[in-house]
């Protein structure tokens, strides 16, 4: 590391990816809005803390409508992030945003009453007791030099090397049973509890969560050694696995 | 005023990367401000050459496509510090070199910089095309056989109609680089003599490097030949052709067999 003052690093922007939970309303509104008030009664909460789109192509309001149609989910507590099929004329720039460009991903299950409670205890149980649904790349082989291996979904393992001049991006941790001679990234959607792990370390550059080091950085100190790699705070750790 | 200077060859091989970093090192070693660009974008090597690879986090693809700024990607030499490297990507393709991309990133670095060598790829497409395509000074690095002979004319041919200066009805400068330049073979006739190889191409000599088991060296320990070894023959000769780069008239003495009677009894060549 040099002893110049480091300029700061460039701000980060980072996609992610969510399931918004999608409204939309139908005629007539009022038979549409106790059915909603229904389901919010059976299950609590199903409402507070989801990505929620308001899908009005097919009611195609006024604008006076659509003031009502966003009041009544004021008044039940639900926040809509973003209106789908209004006519821009009718959005005012306190109204949420203008949404385009959804695909269609399955439906979300509405919970029963037998739900309700499990549901209840979900709104409020710290997201790391959440069942995560993240997929493992696994690669049997080895990552040869110019490869690049992109998979934000989750960990990926490598039983052979991670060659020099290859990179491996992961959303979450990063296993490679063999050597590292290139680039780790893990954790590039924003995950600051990705690690990574090789038999033997020789890389060219580690990253987690944006915060990276090169082999400039790091030294000859864990050169060849079975490393774990990890983050306390804003600062990488690394530590030999023994 | 800033000068690009694109180091090109047509075919693989001859010493491109060499000569980008070791000519890199000698101009900046006098005085001047000098970056080279890798961009050989897929197969890089400069990095290694100059001994910056355990360095690189940005390269020049992230800068083209906005990715990095360019203060991100240069990285400065630990020898010389007026001397910087802008690594090319291993990852990507030539595909990622974007017309619009590469004139801000050279038209940037003309206001930081005095020199700035462009490292071409082997080969006539788009990854040659593009490090040709803003250079004000060419040198065609060119060995003394008739394939790379050939293939530097085909070179010459491009610099005149596919650079923005050619487009524009100026002349680029053109500069014959000989490398590998075994004067044994040649004295042997092994070899295409200086002459033929300057009869057929008919651009100015810039220098004539010897071959020589310190450029393997060198590149091996990720340093410059002239930075490494500067009293070395292939170090004085880059030396020599980097002072003609900037205009001084150095005298060119082709490089000849200096056997003496051991050398003559036990068939050691000099270095």
């Amino acid at each position: 590391m040099t002893i110049a003052v480091r300029p700061r690093p460039a701000l980060r922007f980072r996609g992610r990816s969510f399931m918004a939970l999608v409204l939309a309303p139908e005629v007539p509104l009022r038979d549409w809005l106790e059915d909603l008030d229904a389901v919010s009664e059976r299950s609590p909460g199903f409402f507070s803390g989801r990505p929620i789109i308001a899908d009005v192509s097919s009611l195609k309001p006024s604008k006076s409508e659509l003031k009502f149609l966003l009041a009544a989910f004021k008044m039940r507590n639900i926040r809509i992030i973003g209106l789908e099929g209004a006519a821009p004329e009718n959005v005012e720039p306190d109204m949420p945003q203008q949404i385009t460009g959804g695909k269609p991903a399955g439906d979300i299950d509405i919970p029963d009453a037998a739900d309700a409670a499990a549901a209840a205890v979900d709104a409020v149980a710290p997201l790391d007791y959440q069942p995560s649904a993240e997929k493992s790349l696994m690669i049997e082989g080895s990552v040869r030099s110019g490869q690049s291996i992109l998979h934000p979904e989750g960990d990926v393992t490598v039983l052979g090397s991670v060659a020099s001049g290859a990179e491996i991006v992961a959303g979450g941790s990063i296993h490679i049973y063999g050597a590292l001679r290139g680039r780790a990234i893990a954790g590039c959607t924003g995950n600051a509890r990705a690690r990574i792990f090789c038999r033997k370390f020789e890389a060219e550059l580690i990253a987690i969560d944006g915060l990276y080091k090169t082999a400039d950085d790091l030294g000859s100190k864990f050169h060849g050694q079975p490393i774990q790699v990890h983050l306390d705070g804003d600062s990488i750790i690394l530590q030999t696995l023994d | 005023m800033a000068k690009v200077l694109v180091v090109t060859s047509g075919k693989g091989g001859v010493g491109k990367t060499t000569s980008s970093a070791a000519l890199g090192a000698a101009l900046a070693h006098g005085g001047d401000k000098v970056v080279v660009i890798d961009f050989d974008v897929g197969l890089r090597n400069l990095d290694l050459v100059m001994g910056a690879e355990r360095r690189v986090v940005f390269d020049l693809i992230n800068v083209v496509q906005g990715d990095a700024k360019l203060s991100q990607a240069l990285i400065r030499d630990k020898r010389l510090e007026n001397l910087s490297l802008l690594p090319a990507s291993q990852t990507r393709d030539k595909d990622a070199l974007t017309e619009e991309g590469v004139a801000r990133v050279l038209s940037d670095l003309r206001e930081k910089f005095d020199w700035i060598i462009c490292d071409s790829p082997a080969g006539i497409e788009r990854g040659a095309t593009m490090a040709m395509r803003h250079a004000d000074v060419a040198v065609v690095v060119t060995n003394p056989e008739v394939s790379s002979v050939r293939d530097s004319d085909r070179i010459i041919g491009l610099l005149d109609s596919k650079t923005e200066k050619a487009e524009n009805g100026d002349r680029i400068e053109k500069h014959l680089l000989l490398t590998r330049y075994d004067p044994a073979r040649a004295e042997r006739g092994e070899m295409l003599k200086v002459d033929d190889v300057l009869e057929i191409l008919s651009i100015p000599l810039i220098g004539i490097i010897p071959e020589s088991e310190e450029v393997l060296r060198a590149s091996n320990v990720g340093s410059p030949v002239t930075l490494n070894n500067p009293a070395s023959a292939p170090g004085r000769a880059y030396f020599d052709a980097a002072r003609r780069l900037k205009g001084e008239t150095v005298e060119l003495t082709i490089p000849s067999e200096k056997k003496g009677l051991l050398g003559k009894l036990f068939g050691r060549r000099a270095a």
